[in-house]
């Protein structure tokens, strides 16, 4: 008797905390509750993507860039943006993972009701999604993959666009890696770099970029080092590095590894700047370990100080949402107000419909849009051809801006 | 360069320390109901969580501020709360299945693995990423001066010594006292032992209690050394806790320390001198295994010895 119970409170136990494993990884939200508008929507509703990771250890971003499209959804529905239909925001949790990213794409392919897509963060995640969604042509905007490979494939020196519905407002890697070096080297003036990355396709790919800017520009990359994604323990790296007495640290990848890295590379008598990408440049960072005076680069010049960003921080602040809108909020903002004035074109006063896709695409293509992060237009790669980007530098615990530009070749 | 051969030896012995003090958890279960409790990873996971809640939400500031106070409960409570859960996950989660098919408790261990990092994830708050944990121990770094200096932190002093300690503790514990034998009794036959007034489940339940408390304590020194936990923690330890106590004969206490400790080594000297260098240090720990389990397919210790716990 008493055996049996206990069987059936063990597999109800199970099956609650599979439930709950259900529910953290498929959480979908609707767009927000403020629907006080009179817009007419008798044609129904249209559903804007939303892939990130919304959980796990780059949740502060992604959560960020949700509610900066939550807010753009909230606005356009306000505003009546497209005539006759309600916009409603799908997020779904890709956490970080390309496999899970994948499944989150086909999901949201199969709806028709889906117009397009606002994400990766990820590059490794974006490329299992783009093709996915390229192939039932529903246009993805990205407000944060910077491998170059997403636009221009393989080989650079002969670029061709893999996924023809696939766009992004960050610049790349190709101009981000150098555009450290060129700080790093130059006015830093680090002679000895030792260069980390995760492996991943966005650390990989940065570090790779950097490191050849870096030699060019004089300076000597005294090691190349590869850690894993999931790693706590860097002592093995650091101990290699530390004898080839470097002046400063560049890390490809994001920070639940570099706050660490960091941390433990003074601990091992290592007191070197690290430098980073945009994947590091969250306050996150520094709650991990990272250190006053380490270096990240990032896409677009400082939300905070930027006129134009100025209504989007006001807006955001008013929506009273929980988290900060972190690096990519307003980049975010700009994809999902491309993709709707996109929309407004493509539809007119008509009903959407999949013949609608392709002047949706054309649309989008022909952007020129007044953005939070400055002016918004394609190449015809898809692009963005604003490629500003700030170098930052942790003071005070929080991630300052040293000064914004663009890369000039040497 | 004598010096970062003997750094490398100091971070294969700080993270072999962990990996052993994991690994007696793995290799008491083993050899106590035969069961590879891949949960286990998680209660060292869950001993982390426990311990930094202690540390934030019942510590008055006057003890958390110093370290000699702080420490000492923290680890505590850690192992406090690991025990619980190791005795609860014994009691609800594999009692009713101790004479099922084998097969049956194993799967119920990798779901009570899943089960235990997601409510950590739902309930623990802020635990959806990686969390700060603050250094319990003295601050700072040792630099042995040997040719360029020898780096190890003070938090990785203490993980060796107490990792060492602890293990000894218990192999003193298991050798010398009447509750080590009666849980020697219960391993080498649980039947006969019952006749002899031994209560089985009473000593099952030790087991699992000592085991929880040991990995609530890795927790602790782990977030204390690397000062960040996350949910994710206790898989990747955990791997290499279960391949410790394999390598060094599984059901041996002995076996399992070495195990750890060897783990640790060759990770980084692997990284340091062996082509691939860090990208490929877990690599050379499967391949030890392998090269290991081909010639003595029974670990280090695995028969020499049949003392099990």
């Amino acid at each position: 008797m008493d055996r049996k119970r206990t069987v059936v409170a063990t597999a109800a136990l199970l099956a609650g905390a599979l439930a709950l494993t259900a529910c953290s990884t498929n959480r979908t939200e609707t767009g927000g509750a403020s629907s006080g508008s009179s817009c007419d929507t008798s044609k129904g509703t249209l559903v804007v993507g939303f892939v990130a990771p919304l959980s796990g250890g780059l949740s502060a971003l992604g959560l960020g860039m949700k509610n900066s499209a939550d807010l753009a959804v909230n606005q356009a529905n306000q505003a009546c943006k497209v005539p006759g239909y309600k916009l409603a925001l799908q997020a779904e949790d890709d956490q970080a993972t390309a496999q899970i990213a994948g499944q989150a794409a086909t999901k949201l392919a199969s709806d028709p009701k889906v117009v397009g897509v606002i994400g990766t963060l990820n590059s490794s995640t974006a490329q299992s999604v783009a093709p996915i969604l390229a192939q039932k042509k529903i246009v993805e905007i990205s407000p944060a993959n910077t491998n170059p490979s997403l636009t221009q494939g393989d080989n650079p020196a002969s670029p061709s666009r893999p996924n023809p519905t696939y766009f992004r407002v960050a610049t790349t890697d190709a101009v981000q890696g150098p555009f450290a070096a060129q700080y790093l080297v130059g006015k830093a003036a680090k002679k000895n770099i030792a260069v980390i990355d995760d492996g991943k396709t966005y650390g990989a790919g940065l570090a790779a970029a950097f490191a050849a800017e870096a030699q060019k520009r004089g300076a000597t990359v005294v090691a190349q080092e590869k850690v894993g994604e999931k790693d706590t323990d860097f002592s093995g790296v650091i101990s290699k590095i530390r004898p080839l007495n470097p002046d400063a640290v560049y890390y490809g990848g994001e920070y639940p590894v570099a706050g660490p890295l960091s941390k433990q590379l003074a601990a091992a008598g290592l007191n070197v700047p690290l430098m980073g990408g945009d994947g590091i440049q969250d306050e996150t960072y520094v709650s991990l370990g990272g250190r006053e005076g380490d270096l990240a680069t990032s896409v677009g010049a400082p939300a905070d100080q930027l006129p134009s960003a100025k209504a989007f921080i006001d807006a955001y602040s008013a929506a009273g949402y929980k988290e900060p809108y972190s690096t990519y909020g307003a980049l975010t903002y700009d994809a999902t107000n491309v993709l709707i004035s996109g929309l407004t074109t493509a539809v007119g006063s008509g009903t959407f419909s999949d013949t609608t896709r392709g002047a949706l695409l054309t649309a989008v293509q022909d952007t020129n849009l007044d953005g939070a992060s400055g002016k918004v237009s394609f190449d015809q790669y898809g692009d963005t051809t604003n490629k500003v980007l700030t170098i930052y530098s942790v003071q005070g615990g929080k991630f300052a801006p040293v000064e914004s530009g663009e890369f000039q070749a040497s | 360069m004598l010096s970062t051969f003997l750094s490398q030896i100091a971070n294969g012995l700080v993270l072999g320390s962990l990996i052993a003090l994991i690994a007696l958890g793995y290799t008491m279960v083993y050899g106590i109901i035969t069961l590879i409790n891949f949960a286990h990873g998680e209660i060292f996971m869950v001993g982390a969580y426990g311990g930094l809640a202690t540390l934030t939400y019942l510590m008055p500031t006057f003890i958390a501020q110093r370290w000699y106070f702080a420490l000492p409960v923290v680890l505590v409570g850690g192992a406090l709360i690991s025990v619980l859960v190791a005795v609860a996950m014994e009691r609800f989660a594999y009692r009713p299945l101790r004479n099922a098919p084998r097969l049956a408790p194993l799967i119920t261990a990798l779901g009570v693995s899943v089960a235990l990092q997601e409510a950590v994830r739902v309930f623990y708050p802020g635990a959806t990423a990686a969390i700060p944990f603050p250094n319990l121990f003295i601050e700072g770094t040792w630099i042995i001066p040997i040719g360029d200096g020898v780096p190890i932190r003070y938090t990785g002093i203490l993980l060796i010594v107490v990792s060492l300690v602890l293990a000894f503790g218990l192999e003193r514990f298991i050798e010398r006292t009447r509750m080590g034998r009666a849980m020697r009794a219960t391993s080498q036959d649980r039947d006969v032992a019952r006749l002899m007034g031994v209560d089985p489940d009473r000593i099952i339940v030790l087991t699992f209690a000592i085991g929880g408390a040991l990995a609530g304590v890795a927790g602790v020194l782990y977030g204390s050394y690397l000062n960040n936990i996350n949910i994710d923690m206790g898989f990747q330890n955990g791997i290499f806790a279960f391949t410790a106590a394999v390598l060094g004969g599984i059901g041996n206490i002995r076996g399992a320390v070495i195990g750890g400790l060897v783990i640790g080594l060759v990770k980084a000297l692997g990284g340091q001198y062996l082509p691939g260098g860090t990208a490929y240090d877990y690599v050379w720990i499967f391949v030890v295994l392998i090269i290991v389990l081909v010639f003595r397919p029974q670990g280090f210790f695995g028969e020499t010895e049949r003392v099990r716990a």
